[in-house]
């Protein structure tokens, strides 16, 4: 206590010097806190986006579908038994929050003047909603209220749609292929515009699963891929791994695992784009540790230099060595800790301030714009100070040790 | 505190704080040596007042640093209350001098950042540790003795030279040390300063019965010491290398 307060004495000896090194912590303090908060907010504006509206938290198909998604084969798809089997198992984990079984199928879509392809994604509406409850928002126009869409509707892809010049209420046919390769169409009214999502499905439509049944001439449901939503976020990888066990040991006629299991991440490429964030995270820490290391040093070396005829006092008078060390060290300790106090509290308050003026971020070709909220945690503020702290005391290790090894006669004798 | 209580005894039953035995120091700066002290054997007796004369880079600075258990002797034998200077290593030597040494320095040395008190205080605070109630009364009583009870509160770069010393001395007996140590503590002063500062510590030595050695160039601080060490080139001149004022009346 009593060494602090010399320190802090001894800190306020040279304003100008400390207050320019500590304003350079502070400023690096708050660089580290906007980013952090920014980025989250970020970050989880994007997963929730992804995840809420379509990819939802993880998903289980039949083994080998994801490897070939992009053809979305219709000989690879959970046979009614084999789907009746993983939905009660997801039906009695506390941690799933809601599950919607999909078929996804491939198209040709016409409004008797030109023909398209056409992804489509069908659903049971209800469960839909309950596995991506974000879907609802991202069908403008929609013609009705109570739920995405009703059976005899198609959700179409906006930019589809916009190129067909079709609007809600218009009639178009589906024809498809069904796994046997039998051709079959049907008429459907426009019941509102899919907004695009980057990554795979992000361009998809949406309509009833009764009617892709029909059309496919499925005389029971044979579902692509399960949609599974969790309680808790957080808790997606821990969840996926108890599905994956758990449906482990359930094979095929030929002794192959019947289901595979992934997550977000691994369906999204936007998890690179999260990684990346993390990893700038990680940069713009970096460049905190050398500010700090650094600032903190050159202080502490002047410090040490100016003082060289008072350090020999002290020790001439019977200071010990590690008392002087302590001494030294104890001045970064507080120069780091009153900066880092300052810049926690300045980074909270612009963030705060920018939290009020609202930020806005424009995202996959701008047709989308996320209100970011940034915020951090307090660990997170916590470990932006205790890095600062830390690399204060470290800094000013080696000046406090030569200000500790310094022969007090040498020391009375420099001028 | 009777004036002449401390010193008279000393000298009726003359124990020497401080022993020199054929003592050398020699610096080494690349090839060429220098010697500072060459062969000096003196002794100097618990409770007196002495000085070490001589002109410029005679040696006194060395010797007292020794003294000071602030560096040991290249040859022979120095002894501080009892204590051999040449085994102290950096930690103990520290102890050592935190308990039985006062310094004073020609420049004074006060730490700028601390009042007139906190200055005082420190040897308790930072060296010996001790509790709070303790120092307070060491520091009153130091600071009432060199008359800076008054000043308390202002800091080193408030005071006159003069003040500053005293301040210094203050700190240097605020632990009652056996030994105080001061080379060229009135350098900087004025003469009349000078005098008013010498006249203090022997004053305090008076007082306190603390054993006071040290250095000058001033004849009439000079005057001021009962017993006198004239050095000359790294040794004590022959002539009258011990002269005792007593001796003279
Ligand atoms: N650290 C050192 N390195 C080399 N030589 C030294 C060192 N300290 C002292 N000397 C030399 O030793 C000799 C004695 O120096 P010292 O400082 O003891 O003299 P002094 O009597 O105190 O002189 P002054 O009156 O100028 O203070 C001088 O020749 C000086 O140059
Ligand atoms: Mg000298």
């Amino acid at each position: 206590m009593k060494i602090l307060r010399l320190a802090f004495k001894n800190l306020l000896r040279y304003k100008r010097r400390t207050l320019f090194t500590g304003l350079l912590i502070v400023v690096g303090v708050v660089a580290v806190i906007v980013f952090v908060g920014l980025s989250d907010a970020f970050k989880r504006a994007i997963t929730g986006q992804i995840t809420d509206s379509m990819l939802s938290h993880l998903q289980v198909h039949r083994k080998g579908y994801t490897a070939s998604i992009d053809n979305l084969p219709l000989d690879r798809m959970l046979p009614a038994k084999a789907y009746g089997r993983l939905a009660a198992i997801l039906d009695g984990d506390p941690a799933v929050e809601a599950f919607s079984g999909r078929i996804r199928f491939g198209a040709m879509l016409s409004n008797y003047a030109q023909t398209t392809n056409v992804r489509l994604i069908a659903v049971d509406p209800s469960k839909e909603q309950a596995a991506a409850p974000l879907l609802a928002s991202r069908i403008k126009d929609r013609t009705r209220t109570d739920a995405i869409l009703a059976p005899g509707e198609v959700a179409l892809p906006e930019v589809l749609a916009k190129g067909m010049g079709l609007k809600p209420g218009d009639t178009v046919v589906l024809v498809a292929n069904n796994k046997d390769g039998s051709v079959n169409g049907m008429t459907f009214i426009v019941a509102g515009m899919v907004e695009s999502l980057m990554g795979p499905g992000g361009r998809d439509g949406y309509l009833h699963i009764d009617d892709a049944m029909a059309l496919l001439r499925m005389d029971e449901p044979e579902i692509s891929e399960v949609a599974v939503r969790v309680k808790n976020f957080r808790d997606v990888d821990a969840v996926a791994a108890k599905l994956q066990e758990t449906l482990a040991p359930m094979k095929n006629q030929a002794g192959q695992p019947m289901f595979e299991v992934h997550t977000w991440k691994q369906l999204s490429p936007f998890f690179n784009v999260v990684r990346m964030i993390d990893l700038m995270t990680l940069g713009v820490q970096t460049i905190l540790i050398a500010v700090v290391l650094i600032s903190v040093l050159n202080v502490m070396m002047m410090s040490v230099y100016e003082r060289v005829r008072e350090i020999g006092t002290l020790a001439a008078m019977g200071t010990r060595p590690g008392r002087i060390m302590g001494l030294f060290v104890a001045e970064g300790f507080s120069l780091g800790l009153v900066s880092a106090l300052g810049g926690s509290v300045a980074g909270i308050a612009v963030l705060w301030i920018l939290n009020l003026s609202g930020v806005e971020v424009a995202f996959g070709g701008g047709n989308q714009v996320f209100a970011l909220a940034p915020a951090v945690s307090p660990g997170q503020v916590a470990s932006a100070a205790l890095i600062v702290v830390g690399i204060s005391v470290l800094a000013s290790l080696q000046p406090a040790a030569k200000a500790a090894r310094l022969a007090p006669v040498d020391a009375l004798r420099h001028v | 505190m009777t004036s002449d209580y401390g010193p008279l005894s000393a000298r009726a039953f003359p124990m020497n704080i401080v022993t020199f035995d054929n003592v050398s120091k020699i610096y080494r700066m690349g090839q060429v040596e220098v010697a500072a002290l060459r062969d000096v054997s003196f002794a100097i007796p618990k409770g007196g007042f002495t000085a070490l004369i001589g002109p410029s880079g005679s040696g006194k600075t060395t010797a007292l640093n020794l003294i000071g258990c602030l560096d040991s002797p290249t040859r022979g034998e120095v002894t501080v209350a009892g204590q051999a200077v040449k085994g102290l290593g950096r930690r103990s030597g520290a102890d050592f001098r935190g308990q039985h040494i006062g310094f004073v320095f020609q420049d004074f040395n006060l730490l700028p950042v601390l009042t007139v008190y906190e200055n005082v205080e420190y040897p308790l605070l930072m060296i010996r540790d001790q509790p709070n109630r303790q120092r307070r009364l060491a520091v009153e009583r130091v600071l009432e003795a060199v008359g800076m009870a008054d000043q308390a509160r202002k800091y080193p770069a408030q005071l006159s030279g003069g003040q500053k010393q005293r301040v210094a001395v203050a700190r240097a007996l605020v632990g009652t040390p056996e030994l105080v140590l001061a080379d060229e503590p009135t350098a900087n002063l004025d003469s009349q300063t000078a005098f008013m500062v010498i006249s203090l510590m022997k004053q305090m030595r008076d007082a306190f019965g603390t054993t006071f050695v040290f250095s000058t160039h001033d004849p009439r601080i000079m005057e001021q010491a009962e017993l006198t060490f004239r050095m000359v080139d790294g040794r004590l001149a022959d002539d009258d290398s011990a002269h005792s004022q007593e001796a003279a009346t």
